[in-house]
């Protein structure tokens, strides 16, 4: 079984970090991975830079960028990444645009993701429907999870449709926005969260863009199986480094 | 062959729709109604008198007597730069703000480089009387101060880029990002045939008025609805897309895409993607594109903000890897010049980018007899302070 679905039959609401690779600094990607797993982080998704990324709000974009001035590329993120698993066993989801992957070569970049120990992948400019006409098998071939976004705005039928391609998560972005854009969540979000969780769906769903504190992830993880924290926890690295990654969790698990 | 789009949203190798999921729903709602809606006789009727009595069309195709003279050839010039607002870039937001209006859109955004396509939008928004926001970069609002006034006379709000190199690209991320956070209520009127599907084959369409023209005007005068030769320059490819359109499955049309060089195809700053780019993803849509060899977007340089793009539209992706067009890369040098030459030859100002179609002449040779369209895109008053200090005027 893969990582992601053995931690989603855990009992229990999950907390996942994004973190953008190779910042603050080059070499931070391990050191912030490990800090987040000895600090009770279920899951984390590490973000692949790239140079325009259009789901992104300026924080991320910011860490990006400084990440790419820093010398990040697949090749270097994998070569970070080489003995990851030596140390770390909580699920590992690379996130990022599809462009590097391309250029890496889809085959290449699938098979370096299952040998450093790669769960999944989310790729948020991948639609759905080329992945299943293209990709699918290859992402199998390599025991590698695809994450679909959902959205406020996505019909019934497409939702099912991903759900029935999905063997992990659904990765439920709160409202119609770029990360780190929201503030708190209002009836229309409960209302959505509501919706999706009434449509039973096979694949679990967690939470993202909008998460920043304890009382936003109790909000998201009343409704879902967990939720991501991204933009939020970019400010609190960019702000303490990534040494002390207790200081940024605590509070928004026990409030 | 055929060179127009496929059902799936594809020229050959290239196109598509590769955006996240926050987008479906809005490029969704406009693949599944273009076609429906620019095949109404209302939308027809409303589009061709605006371009009729508002833009100024049929514009001119008009013998270039002199010009012809010197190369010894026959040249004809199709004066997009007479439209209103200096260039053809209106074709296509007339018929945006159309589409948006039968969408029920309220808010219209749009990128500009130059200016041109923002005037030209914020232009249309004022005849529509819907919101209109424009995104661009800060190095160009600085630059291209005097369009920056007007998009802000005709009632538009300019909104700086503040990301990545603050120029062309990013603009248009900040613009695809504004779509993102308002998926309702707002219509994205892209400015060049790039983007993902439908985007570049409506902007092909609402611009094929070009070729259209070329067709009956040529026969009129020379006998022949065909020419030899058309020239257009590319940056995203908008006026090359309307001035080939319907000639594209015309074998016998020889079809030319003059591309920046900016400083030399290989000096490090330019802007010749068919050269420099590979296969890869921009703005939604798989085209040749301009990137390090991990897959990062890098920055082009050309003398005229239009050209300076990193990527090209994916029908002209498709054009140079059939072959069916032939891609010169001209540099800013060759271009100014060639725009001083047909300011004194023909009595005509040209754009900088229009500038880079008319330097092909001093390589490429034509036969006296052969009949050369050239898509003369828009006119040089946005360009004077460029002229200026090249030339030193």
């Amino acid at each position: 079984m893969n990582r992601i679905q053995a931690k989603l039959q855990e009992d229990k609401k999950l907390l996942s970090i994004y973190f953008t690779a190779g910042y603050p600094s080059l070499n931070d990607t391990v050191t912030t991975i490990k800090n987040l797993e000895s600090n009770g982080v279920d899951m984390i998704e590490i973000g692949l830079p790239f140079s325009d990324p259009l789901a992104d709000g300026p924080t991320i974009q910011a860490s990006s960028t400084q990440a790419l001035h820093n010398g990040m590329t697949s090749s270097v993120l994998f070569d970070q990444l080489k003995d990851i698993r030596k140390t770390v066993s909580i699920p590992l989801v690379l996130m990022g645009y599809f462009n590097p992957m391309l250029q890496y070569g889809i085959e290449a970049f699938c098979e370096k993701c299952q040998e450093v120990g790669i769960d999944g992948l989310i790729i948020p400019d991948l639609p759905v429907e080329v992945y299943h006409e293209e990709y699918k098998a290859i992402f199998e071939r390599y025991g590698l999870l695809n994450i679909f976004l959902i959205t406020p705005q996505t019909s019934e039928s497409r939702i099912r449709y991903m759900d029935s391609i999905s063997e992990g998560f659904i990765y439920m972005v709160s409202s119609a926005s770029t990360t780190g854009n929201q503030s708190g969540f209002g009836n229309e979000q409960t209302d959505y969260f509501k919706r999706i969780a009434d449509l039973r769906l096979d694949n679990p769903q967690i939470i993202g863009f909008g998460i920043s504190d304890h009382e936003t992830f109790s909000q998201a993880t009343h409704y879902a199986k967990g939720a991501i924290i991204g933009s939020a926890f970019i400010k609190h690295v960019t702000a303490h480094g990534v040494h002390e990654l207790g200081k940024f969790t605590e509070p928004l698990l026990k409030g | 062959m055929s060179y127009h789009v496929n059902e799936k949203g594809y020229y050959g190798n290239f196109g598509g729709a590769f955006i996240p999921e926050m987008l479906y729903p809005n490029v969704e709602e406009l693949r599944q109604n273009y076609l429906k809606v620019m095949a109404e006789s209302d939308f027809k009727k409303e589009f061709n008198h605006l371009l009729k009595d508002y833009v100024g069309r049929p514009t001119p195709l008009y013998f270039a007597k002199r010009l012809s003279e010197k190369y010894n050839t026959k040249i004809y010039l199709k004066r997009e730069d007479l439209c209103h607002t200096g260039a053809h870039k209106i074709n296509n937001t007339i018929g945006q703000i159309l589409m948006a209006k039968r969408l029920k859109k309220t808010r219209i955004i749009a990128e500009t480089g130059a200016g041109q396509h923002g005037v030209a939008t914020a232009t249309v928004c004022a005849l529509a009387g819907l919101e209109c926001i424009v995104y661009m970069g800060e190095i160009d609002i600085e630059r291209q101060a005097p369009n920056v006034a007007r998009m802000k006379m005709l009632g538009a709000e300019v909104r700086p880029a503040l990301s990545g190199s603050r120029t062309l690209k990013d603009a248009t991320n900040e613009a695809i990002r504004d779509w993102i956070n308002n998926p309702v209520d707002t219509h994205y009127i892209i400015g060049s045939a790039v983007g993902p599907h439908p985007y570049p084959d409506m902007v092909a369409r609402f611009q094929s008025v070009v070729s259209e023209e070329t067709k009956w005007q040529l026969k009129e005068v020379e006998g022949r609805e065909n020419p030899d030769y058309i020239v257009a320059c590319v940056g995203g490819g908008s006026n090359a897309a309307g001035a080939y359109y319907h000639y594209l499955n015309d074998p016998d049309v020889k079809l030319i895409a003059v591309e920046a060089a900016g400083k030399g195809v290989h000096t490090g700053e330019s802007a010749a993607t068919s050269v420099l780019g590979k296969q890869g993803i921009i703005h939604g849509s798989k085209t040749l594109l301009m990137q390090t060899n991990d897959g990062q977007i890098t920055e082009p340089y050309s003398i005229s903000a239009g050209l300076d793009y990193p990527g090209v539209g994916p029908m002209h992706a498709h054009l140079y890897e059939t072959k069916r067009a032939e891609f010169i890369a001209v540099t800013d040098d060759e271009a100014m010049t060639a725009g001083l030459e047909l300011s004194q030859l023909e009595g005509i100002i040209p754009a900088v980018e229009t500038a880079h179609a008319l330097a092909i002449f001093e390589d490429k040779k034509f036969k006296p007899e052969d009949v050369v369209v050239i898509s003369l895109s828009g006119r040089g008053d946005k360009d004077l302070n460029t002229y200026i200090d090249y030339f030193k005027l």
